[in-house]
């Protein structure tokens, strides 16, 4: 047997042994923290076991805490949880984003503190990027932090920060350079929550509930040690932070989009012939809805090898310069997608709540307008397309 | 399955462009339609094509061929798509080809097939009777006469029909016009009594034509595959096709837009290169994104011929669907992006443009593959 077949193997058994049952069925995923909550208590015992293999994060190395898989070993633990329909052990910022950019810019002794516990799931975090008046121009941010002794002294305002009424501590950029120029005068900065200088205010979206906050810091405290990647070097840092996130909710467009296999390719077909009828052939009747049901089936499918096509091309842990491209196409995709079963759906795809609706009905609307921040949050649609014009095609600035 | 090119895969399209590249750049297009050549294409040309291989890709080892797969002849029509490269490949190395390997039964085959890896034989598909793709409305008629078949009715854009030893002739030995069983096909020698060829001069400057059958006289034994159910195997050949034209059109529209992008980065207006401007780049980074959906879609779909995929069907159309969209895109926002230049003979891009429109007319635009790929997913 080769290296790769005793890997699987053993998986096979170790996953066999330790994901509970009730973990093999669809639910919600656990996110951890310090004061973390479970849906079952068998979600528990998964993250625990998960966590201390290291599986949580397979490709991080041992050291920290991670899986110390290579991407043939890691390709091999999602088949075989796929296999048994495992469940994802834990959801976290910390792994999609802040992880990977502590790996390439932390110095040694933060990389030991806090890696581990994004692993185990011990700490939640959120990140801190956007400000009232920083949008898409985001290296115009305003927050500031004065070095004062052994910490940094933070003021000023945060938005649409995930989860921060839930997190334990936040990534977040701040201004340490007033007077540099605006790229060159920003650090990146660990932030604890769990301080009076910290607070944070719900925001509510257009789909009625959003995990988004506003989080403002008034004389909140951050230990020196903390800054990562060097004073005044922060952008670096955010920027390849942020194709993490791309590559992260690009993912959620093809989610949303399928692959062509018949599970994913339920949703728009099936709900056309649902709410529009379907003629003597069994096609869906609307012939101008069953031609955008076609389009839009055929681009999920492009778009789901082209992902697939990325990941073959790119090492572990390196963002791909095409991580633009999949943010800005998934998100636009997606859209498309609930735009089309809204089409499909007539009025029953504008109910707010209550009678005269199914819980599908309103799970459909409610995430249609969701949809619309996709375009918006981790970088525009416009921000995206901007990245690739210069970073992938090389067109100039000036 | 693998959505990049393995060593060997690479290393043949990489012998294709350096070849192409150097024996036949868009100059050597521009030379064969600039002298009229009648034939419509470099026979020596093709000669070194033979020589390289690239004829016999697609055909059995036992045939004399090299049975290297549909991944490395997209890749080759890839290049060629780059370069505008006239050639029977199409016709003869793709059609042709999997007409017999798939259609023959073994007499035709050891006959054929060892001539297409040879290069002495060039075919052709006689399959379209109107103006748009409908691989099953065929009227024209086979009527058996003994031991022979007779032959009449008008066939359309027949690509290299007018420069082709052998014809592959759809007809109806049974049925109604549109009915998928009732067609044959049958093995017709291009200089049978009774054949009339007209070559029909497209915007793309390269081959079609229209062909006439009088009556002709076929032997039954010429009966490609069994009689009535030319359908089944036209479908298999039909698929192969439209992935090879596929990948020649992702290199048209390759090529197109890396010209243009060059263009963006040198051509100055208002004092500063056009490339700064936001309002084309945001449209040439979109174009950038289709590329890549296209790319992944060829590349997926030459895999399922190759691994002989129980959804080749779907992902031909899928090939063949994304390859239009895209082509048809990128070689508009070309044009529209060199400004005047780009509505000159003297420029490049217009004949991309052209080359474009008529791909697209090759066994299916993307209306028709998006119609078929509903059906075929129930819907």
């Amino acid at each position: 047997m080769t290296d790769l077949q005793t890997f699987r193997e053993e998986t096979r058994n170790w996953l066999e042994a330790n994901c509970p049952q009730e973990m093999r069925k669809p639910g919600d995923v656990a996110w951890g923290g310090r004061n973390a909550q479970f849906s079952h208590p068998d979600q528990k015992i998964w993250l625990e076991r998960m966590g201390e293999k290291g599986w949580t994060c397979p490709t991080w190395p041992s050291e920290y805490g991670g899986g110390g898989l290579s991407k043939e070993e890691n390709k091999i633990l999602q088949e075989e949880m796929g296999a048994i329909g495992a469940r994802s052990p834990l959801g976290s910022f910390g792994i999609w984003m802040l992880g990977p950019a502590l790996l390439e810019f932390a110095d040694e002794e933060q990389k030991k503190e806090h890696l581990p516990p994004i692993v185990k799931g011990e700490v939640w975090w959120c990140q801190g990027y956007s400000e009232p008046g920083s949008g898409s121009d985001l290296a115009s941010l305003s927050t500031k932090a004065v070095e004062d002794g052994d910490n940094y002294v933070i003021n000023g305002q945060k938005i649409w920060t995930s989860y921060a009424d839930k997190a334990d501590k936040i990534f977040c950029l701040v201004r340490t350079g007033p007077q540099e120029p605006k790229h060159d005068g920003i650090s990146f900065l660990l932030i604890d929550m769990d301080q009076p200088g910290v607070t944070t205010r719900p925001i509510t979206l257009i789909s009625g509930k959003s995990p988004f906050c506003e989080t403002f810091f008034d004389d909140a405290k951050a230990p020196t040690k903390d800054l990562v990647g060097g004073l005044n070097k922060g952008w670096t840092v955010a920027k390849r932070l942020l194709e993490h996130e791309r590559t992260m909710i690009s993912a959620m467009g093809l989610s949303g989009g399928g692959d062509g296999s018949k599970k994913t390719k339920s949703g728009l077909a099936e709900i056309g012939k649902k709410y529009v009828g379907i003629d003597a052939d069994q096609k869906i009747s609307d012939k101008a809805l069953r031609r955008k049901v076609a389009m839009h089936d055929l681009n999920s499918r492009a778009f789901g090898l082209t992902m697939q096509r990325v990941g073959e091309e790119t090492k572990v842990g390196a963002p791909s310069p095409a991580a633009a491209m999949g943010k800005y196409y998934g998100t636009e995709h997606n859209k498309l997608r609930y735009e089309l079963m809204l089409e499909a759906m007539g009025t029953q795809g504008v109910g707010w709540d209550g009678e005269g609706f199914s819980i599908e009905e309103l799970a459909i609307t409610r995430d249609w307008l969701r949809t619309k921040a996709n375009s918006i949050e981790g970088g525009t649609s416009e921000v995206q397309l901007n990245v690739i014009s210069k970073r992938v095609l090389g067109l100039p600035d000036k | 399955m693998a959505l990049i090119l393995n060593e060997e895969q690479q290393s043949l399209k990489d012998i294709a462009k350096e070849f192409l590249q150097k024996n036949a750049p868009v100059t050597h297009f521009r030379e064969i339609r600039d002298t009229q050549n009648e034939l419509g294409y470099d026979k020596s040309l093709w000669s070194e094509m033979v020589n390289l291989g690239w004829s016999g890709i697609l055909i059995p080892e036992e045939y004399g061929g090299f049975d290297f797969g549909m991944v490395g002849m997209g890749s080759i029509f890839e290049e060629m798509g780059r370069t505008l490269t006239p050639s029977p490949l199409f016709s003869t190395g793709v059609l042709g080809a999997t007409l017999i390997t798939l259609g023959g039964d073994d007499k035709q085959k050891q006959n054929y097939l060892p001539r297409i890896v040879d290069g002495s034989l060039t075919t052709a598909l006689a399959l379209e009777e109107g103006n748009r793709h409908s691989p099953f409305s065929i009227s024209t008629k086979a009527t058996k006469a003994g031991n022979d078949y007779k032959i009449s009715g008008e066939k359309t854009f027949v690509i290299d029909g007018h420069c082709s030893n052998l014809i592959v002739v759809a007809a109806r030995t049974e049925g109604s016009d549109d009915d998928a069983s009732g067609i044959s096909l049958f093995l017709v020698e291009a200089d049978t009594d009774g054949i009339e060829i007209t070559k029909t001069s497209m915007v793309d400057s390269r081959n079609s034509a229209n062909i006439k059958f009088n009556k002709i006289t076929v032997s039954s034994s010429n009966l490609l595959g069994e009689e009535n159910n030319g359908a089944a195997i036209l479908e298999e050949v039909l698929d192969r096709a439209q992935i090879a034209i596929s990948a020649e059109m992702l290199g048209n529209a390759s090529q197109a837009f890396d010209v243009t992008l060059d263009y963006l980065k040198e051509r100055k207006q208002f004092g500063s290169v056009i490339g700064t401007f936001q309002a084309l780049q945001h449209r040439a980074a979109e174009m950038y994104s289709e590329l890549e959906l296209t790319k992944s879609s060829v590349i997926a779909a030459c895999n399922a011929v190759d691994e002989n995929s129980n959804d080749l069907k779907r992902m031909a159309s899928l090939a063949k669907y994304k390859a239009g969209e895209t082509n048809h895109l990128v070689t508009n926002e070309a044009v529209q992006m060199h400004g005047g230049v780009g509505v000159t003979d003297e420029y490049d891009v217009g004949l991309y443009l052209k080359r474009a429109r008529v791909t697209e007319q090759i066994f299916g635009n993307s209306e028709f593959h998006l119609d078929r790929y509903a059906t075929l997913s129930e819907y």
